[in-house]
C-alpha cells in the first residue's frame, strides 16, 4: 500500500514530529508498504496530489498538524488519514473547548477559568483575578489553551506569581486557562480504536514534575507500564479515558492524560496525535499490551481505512 | 530470491532504551538534551531571521583565492595533503599561529603550541587534562554556552562569577576563592573570554586583567584565556591579552582561525606550559590522532599570501556596520526597561529584559514572527539564571535583516510588557509608542548585568 507519512511542519513540536515520523516510516517499510515521507511545508498539497497515496499517516504534533488543519486538507483531497478527524482534533487542541465538552459529557476535569488576551488588555480582566484564590486556590496551573506539549505551562504558588505565569502562557496562545491544581498520580491512557491500552504512570524522579525539560530527558521521569493500580482504580481510569475520548469525538487513536486523586480520576487533556518516538507513551502502552510497534502502526492504518469497523 | 539488506535506523523500543541506559557512563547523566534544543531546531527554517547563530560572515571570502589555493595544494602536494600529520600539528601551521598571536602582542614559544580541531577541542582537551569529577571550574556569568556542556561532561562543579561592563568582577572572584580556600578547595582553572565576550559582548578592563593575572600568580591558579574575537575590534584601544601580561606561566591560551578565516576548516589551537602541553598532546592523540592535514595546508597557503590582515580588516568593517545597526534598532524597538551591551568588537550583544519576561517563552512568541535569538539560560550552568536575558548575533546576517529582526523581537517584548502592566496595574511605559519610549529612557535595574542603560551613548 502507498502510505504518505506527514511529519515536521512548522509547529514548536517539529523536532518530536520528525522523530515520530521517521519511526513510523521504518515500521511501514518493514511491513512492505510503499512509503512516501513528506515534511509538511508549502508544497504539501502539490506533493499529495502528485503522489496520490492510498492513505496518509499523520505523524504531526502541535499547531497545523494536530489541530485539524492538515486533516481538513486531506478530507478535501479525499485521502483517508490516520487518527482523529477535523472536529476532534480542533476540540483536543483547544484545552478550554475540550474542558467544556468534557464537562458537558459528564467527564470530570479540574475547575478552571479561561481568559483571552483582549480581556486583560481591554476589559480589565485583571480585577477578576482576585477571586482566584477563593475559586481555585493555590497553587494553580497556568496553561496556554492551545499547545500540545508542556511549553508555557507554569505553576503559580501564590498570587504574586500569577502575572509572570500569564505572560509566559500568553507567549504561546492568545487564550490561557488557570486550572485548579490537583494532588494525585499522573497517568496516561492511550486509546486505540475503542480499546483503552494499559495505563502508564509518570513518576518524576527528583520532584521537578512540573518542569518541561523533565519530560524530554530519559531518567528524569520514570514511566511505569502497566501502572500499579488496584482493579477498581484501573477500571475507573480506563473508563474515564474512554469517556473523554468519545466525548471529544476521537477516532483511530489518541492519548488521554489524567490525574488520579483520592476522589477518583480527573481528565487533564486529550492529545489527538500523541508522540510516536522511542520515548513516547503510546508505543510503550502498546508494548505492554503485547503489540510491537509495527503491529501498532499497522493497526492504526487499518482503523484509518475502515473507520466503520473501529 | 535475493535478500535485500535492510536499512537499520536507530529506532528502539522503550525497553531497549532502558537497557542502553544501564550501560551509560555516569557523566552522561549531566549531559543535557532539552526541549530548548527542539525549539532551536525550528530557528533553522529558511524564513526565520536568525540572530541566534554565532556564525562569522564567510560570504565575502574571495572565491578565486580559495579556488587557487586548493588547486595549488592538489597540484603540488596531493599525497601529503591526504596523509595523516603530526599530533601537535605542522610546524608551518604553528608559524601562522605565532604570527596571529604576534598581531596581538604575544610571543609564544612554538613548542608550546598544539593545533586542535577548532577552539572547542582545545577547551575539551584542557578539561580532559585537568579535571577530575567534582573539581571546581570558575567561569564568567554568563559564559560561552559551548563551554557549559564541556564542563558538565567532565563532571566539574562550575562556579560562575558575574560580569559587568568591565568583564568578570575580579573582587567577586577573590571572594569565591577565599570561600573555597576555607574548605581547602581551589579551582583547577578560571575560564574567561576576556575580549568581546560570548555571549555578553563585554571586555575585561586592563586593571582587571592585571589583577586576574596577579591573582593567578599569587595563588598558583591556572587561567584559561579563550580569545576567538580579539582581532575583531571595531572601536576603542586594543588591550593586552592575559597571556601577554602573564608571559604564559599561569595562562593557558585558546585561539582559533574560525572567526578570522573560517569555522568550516575546524582549526584552533592551545598554548600551554610544557608539562601541561605534554598531557594535552597525549589527550589529543587519544581523541583524533591529528587535526585535518588538508585544512592545515590551506592555512599555510593562505598565510603565505600575506593578506590575512586585510581580510580581517574587511570583516571588521562589515561587523562594525552591523553592530551599529543592531544598537540603533534596539534603541528604536526595545522597551525602556531593557538594557544591553554595546560591544567594541566580536559578534554578540547581550540584552536583558524586565525579570518577569522569560526569554525561553519569548522565543516561542518570536518564532511565530519568524525571528530567533538565544535565550540567556544557555549561558548559565544553574537552571533559572539568565532567564530574562538573550544573546543577539550581529555578524551572521545583513543590516536589513538585523533591523527587521530586532523590530520583530521588540514588538513581542512590548506586547509582554504591556500585558504585564495590565495584569499588575503597573503602567510602565505602556501607551507610549516605541519611538517615544526610545527617547525617554529611564533607569531600570537589570537582573544580571547592570550594563549600559539603553539611552546612554546615543547621539
Amino acid at each position: 500500500m502507498k502510505v504518505a507519512v506527514l511529519k515536521g511542519g512548522r509547529s514548536l513540536e517539529r523536532g518530536v514530529s520528525l522523530r515520530s515520523g521517521a519511526r513510523v516510516e521504518d515500521a511501514l517499510e518493514q511491513r512492505g508498504h510503499d512509503v512516501v515521507p513528506i515534511d509538511a511545508g508549502g508544497d504539501l498539497v502539490k506533493r499529495l496530489t502528485a503522489e496520490r497515496p492510498d492513505v496518509a499517516f499523520v505523524a504531526m504534533h502541535g499547531l497545523g498538524g494536530e489541530d485539524g488543519t492538515v486533516q481538513e486538507l486531506l478530507e478535501i483531497l479525499g485521502i483517508p488519514f490516520t487518527g482523529p478527524g477535523v472536529a476532534a482534533c480542533a476540540r483536543c487542541m483547544d484545552k478550554v473547548l475540550a474542558k467544556h465538552e468534557l464537562r458537558g459529557a459528564g467527564v470530570r476535569t479540574p475547575d478552571w477559568f479561561a481568559f483571552n488576551e483582549t480581556a486583560f488588555r481591554e476589559l480589565g480582566a485583571a480585577d477578576a483575578l482576585s477571586d482566584l484564590e477563593q475559586r481555585l486556590g493555590f497553587p494553580l496551573v497556568v496553561k496556554p489553551s492551545r499547545g500540545g506539549s508542556a511549553l508555557g505551562v507554569k505553576f503559580a504558588a501564590s498570587w504574586f506569581e500569577v502575572p509572570e505565569a500569564l505572560v509566559s502562557a500568553f507567549s504561546y496562545d492568545s487564550r490561557v486557562l488557570l486550572e485548579r491544581f490537583l494532588e494525585g498520580r499522573e497517568l496516561a491512557v492511550s486509546v486505540l480504536g475503542d480499546e483503552p491500552l494499559p495505563v502508564v504512570e509518570a513518576i518524576p524522579s527528583d520532584g521537578d514534575r512540573y518542569d518541561f525539560e523533565a519530560r524530554y530527558e530519559i531518567g528524569r521521569t520514570e514511566f511505569v507500564c502497566p501502572a500499579e493500580l488496584g482493579e477498581q482504580d484501573s477500571a475507573a481510569v480506563s473508563t474515564a479515558a474512554l469517556n473523554a475520548y468519545e466525548a471529544l469525538g476521537c477516532s483511530g487513536f489518541s492519548r488521554v492524560d489524567l490525574i488520579l486523586t483520592e476522589e477518583g480520576p480527573q481528565v487533564l487533556e486529550v492529545n489527538a496525535i500523541p508522540g510516536l518516538t522511542d520515548t513516547s507513551l503510546l508505543p510503550q502502552a502498546a508494548e505492554a499490551a503485547g503489540m510491537s510497534f509495527e503491529d501498532l502502526v499497522e493497526r492504526i492504518l487499518e482503523l484509518a481505512l475502515k473507520p466503520a469497523a473501529a | 530470491m535475493e535478500e535485500t539488506p535492510h536499512r537499520r535506523r536507530a529506532h528502539t523500543r522503550r525497553s531497549d532504551l532502558q537497557r542502553y541506559a544501564g550501560l551509560f557512563a555516569t557523566r552522561t547523566g549531566v549531559m543535557r538534551s532539552s526541549a530548548m534544543r527542539d525549539l532551536m531546531a525550528i530557528t533553522a527554517r529558511p524564513e526565520v531571521i536568525s540572530l541566534a547563530g554565532g556564525l562569522p560572515d564567510t560570504s565575502t571570502f574571495p572565491a578565486a583565492t580559495f579556488a587557487a589555493q586548493m588547486t595549488r595544494i592538489a597540484q603540488e602536494s596531493t599525497a601529503e595533503a591526504l596523509q595523516y600529520g603530526p599530533t601537535e600539528g605542522f610546524a608551518e601551521t604553528v608559524d601562522c599561529i605565532v604570527e596571529v598571536m604576534g598581531a596581538e602582542g604575544m610571543l609564544p614559544d612554538p613548542d608550546d603550541v598544539i593545533v586542535t580541531t577548532g577552539g572547542q577541542q582545545a577547551i575539551d582537551l584542557i578539561c580532559k587534562t585537568l579535571l577530575d569529577p567534582g573539581d571546581v571550574v570558575v567561569c564568567e556569568a554568563p559564559t560561552y554556552p559551548g563551554a557549559v556542556p564541556v564542563f558538565c561532561s567532565y563532571q566539574a562543579e562550575t562556579i560562575q562569577i558575574d560580569c559587568d561592563e568591565n568583564g568578570m568582577q575580579i573582587e567577586e572572584l577573590e571572594a569565591v576563592l577565599d570561600l573555597l580556600a576555607e574548605e581547602n578547595r581551589r579551582p583547577k582553572f578560571v575560564y574567561s573570554v576576556p575580549s568581546f565576550q560570548n555571549p555578553a559582548g563585554v571586555t575585561m578592563s586592563l586593571e582587571r586583567r592585571r589583577r586576574l593575572v596577579e591573582l593567578a600568580r599569587q595563588r598558583e591558579l591556572l587561567v584559561v584565556e579563550d580569545n576567538p574575537y580579539g582581532l575583531l575590534r571595531f572601536g576603542g584601544e586594543p588591550l593586552p591579552p592575559l597571556y601577554q601580561l602573564d608571559g604564559g606561566d599561569f595562562v593557558i591560551y585558546v585561539g582559533t582561525f574560525s572567526k578570522i578565516l573560517s569555522p568550516g576548516i575546524r582549526l584552533g589551537w592551545a598554548v600551554a606550559p610544557p608539562p601541561v602541553m605534554e598531557k594535552i598532546v597525549l589527550g589529543k592523540q587519544a581523541s583524533d590522532l591529528c587535526t585535518s592535514t588538508l585544512t592545515q595546508y590551506f592555512v599555510r597557503e593562505y598565510f603565505g599570501e600575506g593578506r590575512w590582515r586585510e581580510y580581517i580588516d574587511s570583516l571588521v568593517e562589515i561587523y562594525r556596520g552591523r553592530r551599529d545597526t543592531m544598537v540603533a534598532a534596539l534603541r528604536d524597538h526595545f522597551p525602556p526597561q531593557a538594557t544591553w551591551t554595546e560591544p567594541e568588537g566580536g559578534l554578540f550583544i547581550w540584552a536583558t529584559l524586565p525579570e518577569y519576561i522569560d526569554t525561553g517563552d519569548l522565543l516561542a512568541k518570536a518564532l511565530r514572527e519568524d525571528v530567533a535569538f538565544v535565550p540567556g539560560q544557555a549561558a548559565y550552568v544553574d537552571e533559572g539564571r539568565g532567564r530574562s536575558s538573550m544573546r543577539l548575533n550581529f555578524s551572521g546576517v545583513g543590516e536589513e535583516e538585523i533591523r527587521e529582526g530586532v523590530r520583530r523581537i521588540g514588538k513581542a517584548v512590548a506586547e509582554q510588557v504591556e500585558l504585564y502592566g495590565a495584569l499588575t496595574g503597573e503602567q510602565e511605559a505602556a501607551g507610549q509608542t516605541e519611538v517615544e519610549a526610545g527617547r525617554e529612557r529611564e533607569s531600570g535595574e537589570a537582573d544580571v548585568l547592570p550594563f549600559r542603560k539603553s539611552g546612554e551613548g546615543s547621539a
